[in-house]
């Protein structure tokens, strides 16, 4: 039913319908005056059903036409092309890691990351809240962060030892390619790395929600946020649920909120998920938890393992990006290269 | 904050009262819907609801701060900014000062491994006053398998601390910080938990140690399933309780033996693995951690206890501030004492591996038979250790 897509009431439908409207033309081709009476609403009223009904018919008349596509909000693929050079990643400090990603973490993209427990993901998350503040001199955003934290697992002293090391490795940078310029030092104080990243922390699947609703709010109020990081996704929905359907509908309307978030902001959504076990092909498998339908949630989908003694990461999903797995370590510094000299990048 | 009522968040009139209307009374039960579904509910259209919820979810959100207002707050407000020093030189270092304010830190390990013992020590530690090092707070000691020992308390507080000890009076004082709590079943559990917040929020308890939760656990739901959410709200609570009140939180939990070598993979590494030839399928059993992988994910540190060729080590397996390192130890009468301050650093995921070899056999044997026995007390009777 054409009615059905028009994002109005219920009870509004049901008038429209039960007056003989059935197609958006029909509604198209009317006056305001005559839509009120036949449906008995205020003039105001119908005439936002008007404009509902003629933007939508717009829509279907310009099919195949590419200048009223670009007016009714759609991108050809060649702009979209133009676009994806120029925009940008944050790196996650560890070359390799980087080079399957192809630069990094890319901004207008939701990417997930999962593992067992202890293997780094919460390390990840703040080794990128500290380096989306890279200066644009230093091929960084200069941008700030939003940590979103639902099992408490942010340590203040760990990002002050994350942030410290950045800041170091910047100035021997710095010191390397500007032997000559003097006034090339690196200005930045860890102090003010730890007040770029907004910090919130959420205690139940309501505010989990409540905080993505309001984040459109608060980004375009701080429009210099280029990340936002929330470890983990998973916590609070494991927990409380008895209605997994109802689960599957929150979860599938906080994804779409969050890429909607990360398109029109061109900001990078990165979301740590956790592992659960799954019964296939008669033996137990790990695989991230939140189930099926959350796998197709998510651009970019990068699990974190281990591998003998060395901890990889594997890019199980990605649009433009190929399979491959590669060696990361955290150190006291945070994330860097593995030590290992053995072969790098795996292609799988 | 998500129980407010729709009523008292400032909304137009007109729409509070369509919420009521359809028995929408707080704004948990707003963002349990979608907003299309509100929007059949609710009878209203796109914009209205969209406006509705973002007014809601901007009064149920929680407040925004920055990182470095934490750290400014925790050096203000808290002793050592927010740890509790345990005395053991390595770990403490490892730790950034030692046991975090408001995280859960589990220690894992075999019976007799001396768990109970490092608890003994930090409750004293606890009670101590801040001058020697400690918190000067009440302690609440969950005792569910009844292993706590005031004897054995004040033997290590006078071998660890003797001038404090050897003050009139003091040794009273310090025991008399303690308070033992013996739930015999989950839900009683839960019930001393609700009344421990609420002495929490007078700012008295400064330490809460639950020994053990696997004990609470594993004791009361058969399958896997119940438990698990029996579990999940706990653990839930436990940490929401840890965070608000900024204490530290200590549990122990029990090992359990696992057959086979397998260790889970992911389905991309299976169909690599596959491809390998087959490695012969061993049938020795090793011990992993009780209470699963939810479990696991939820503890903020985790110390493994472990006995390796007859040498304890005490073993940072998961700390999002320190490098995986293990320090041999030994237990002597002042408690637990490390023998080594500079840890071995472990590679890989060996540090989760826990380990009993060479612990003697007699003291396990009477280890393990005291649990069991304490699970049956009703059977046996009182017991003495």
């Amino acid at each position: 039913m054409e009615i059905g897509m028009l994002p109005i009431s219920a009870s509004k439908r049901g008038k429209l319908l039960a007056a003989g409207y059935t197609t958006l033309h029909s509604i198209a081709t009317t006056s305001i005056t005559h839509l009120a009476t036949d449906i008995e609403v205020s003039e105001s009223e119908a005439l936002e059903i008007l404009n509902f009904a003629t933007r939508n018919s717009a829509l279907e008349r310009s099919s195949g036409s590419n200048t009223n596509v670009i007016q009714v909000g759609g991108q050809t693929a060649w702009d979209m092309l133009n676009e994806e050079r120029f925009s940008s990643s944050i790196t996650t400090s560890c070359a390799d890691l980087d080079n399957i990603l192809g630069g990094g973490i890319n901004c207008k993209e939701v990417t997930e990351i999962g593992g067992v427990p202890g293997i780094g993901k919460t390390q990840i998350g703040i080794q990128l809240a500290v380096n989306v503040q890279i200066p644009l001199d230093y091929g960084g955003l200069g941008g700030k962060a939003i940590y979103i934290d639902t099992e408490g697992s942010f340590m203040v002293e760990r990002v002050l030892q994350i942030a410290e090391a950045c800041i170091e490795d910047m100035s021997e940078y710095s010191h390397h390619f500007h032997k000559d310029n003097q006034a090339y030092g690196v200005k930045m104080h860890p102090n003010s790395i730890l007040e770029n990243i907004f910090y919130f922390r959420v205690c139940s699947y309501t505010e989990q929600i409540a905080l993505v609703n309001y984040l459109d709010k608060f980004v375009t109020e701080h429009k210099d946020v280029k990340i936002i990081i929330i470890d983990s996704v998973t916590f609070h929905f494991r927990q409380d649920f008895e209605d997994m359907a109802l689960r599957t509908r929150l979860l599938g309307e906080m994804s779409l909120k969050l890429m909607k978030l990360a398109k029109n902001f061109s900001l990078a959504v990165v979301m740590l998920n956790q592992v659960t076990t799954k019964h296939v092909e008669g033996s137990f498998q790990l695989t991230l938890a939140l189930g099926d339908s959350w796998s197709h949630s998510c651009t970019n989908r990068i699990i974190l393992y281990w591998n003998g003694d060395e901890r990889h990461a594997y890019i199980d999903k990605s649009p433009s990006l190929k399979s491959a797995s590669a060696p990361y370590s955290v150190t006291s510094r945070g994330i860097r290269n593995s030590t290992s000299s053995s072969k790098r990048i795996k292609m799988v | 904050m998500a129980n407010k009522l729709i009523n008292q968040l400032g909304l137009p009139k007109s729409i509070a009262n369509i919420f009521a209307a359809r028995n929408i009374i707080t704004a948990k039960a707003a963002l349990s819907l979608t907003e299309f579904e509100l929007m059949e509910l609710l009878d209203v259209g796109m914009t209205e609801v969209t406006f509705a919820m973002a007014h809601i979810s901007e009064v149920v959100c929680p407040p925004c701060q920055t990182a470095l207002l934490l750290m400014e707050q925790r050096v203000r407000n808290e002793s050592l900014a927010g740890h509790l020093p345990t005395r053991l030189k390595g770990l403490d270092e490892a730790l950034c000062g030692g046991i975090p304010f408001g995280v859960l830190t589990e220690l894992v390990g075999p019976p007799g491994i001396g768990k109970t013992q490092f608890c003994l020590k930090l409750s004293l530690l606890a009670s101590l006053p801040v001058n020697c090092g400690g918190l000067e707070g009440r302690v609440i000691y969950i005792d569910v398998e009844s292993k706590f020992s005031s004897k054995r308390l004040i033997e290590i507080g006078t071998k660890s601390f003797p001038e404090i000890f050897h003050k009139k009076g003091m040794a009273q004082e310090m025991a008399g910080r303690i308070m033992i709590l013996r739930p015999t079943s989950l839900s009683e559990f839960a019930e001393s938990l609700h009344r421990i917040k609420v002495s929490l929020l007078q700012q008295q308890v400064k330490l809460l140690i639950i020994d053990s939760m696997a004990a609470l656990v594993l004791g009361e739901h058969d399958s896997g399933a119940s438990r698990q959410q029996a579990l999940g709200w706990h653990v839930s609570f436990i940490k929401s309780l840890a965070e608000f009140s900024r204490i530290p939180i200590v549990l122990t939990n029990q090992v359990r033996s696992q057959i086979g070598d397998e260790s889970l993979m992911y389905s991309f590494q299976a169909r690599s693995h596959s491809t390998k030839e087959d490695t012969p399928v061993t049938f020795d059993s090793h011990l992993v951690a009780a209470l699963g992988i939810n479990w696991a994910h939820a503890v903020t540190i985790r110390l493994v206890l472990e006995s390796k060729s007859g040498q304890r080590f005490i073993k940072l397996a998961k700390s999002p501030i320190s490098p995986p390192l293990a320090f041999p130890f030994n237990i002597t009468a002042s408690g637990i004492v490390l023998l080594d301050d500079n840890g071995i650093e472990m590679k890989g995921p060996e540090i989760n591996n826990i380990h009993c070899q060479g612990l003697s056999l007699r003291f396990l044997v009477i280890r393990s038979v005291e649990c069991i026995l304490s699970e049956h007390k009703n059977f046996f009777g009182k017991i003495k250790p």
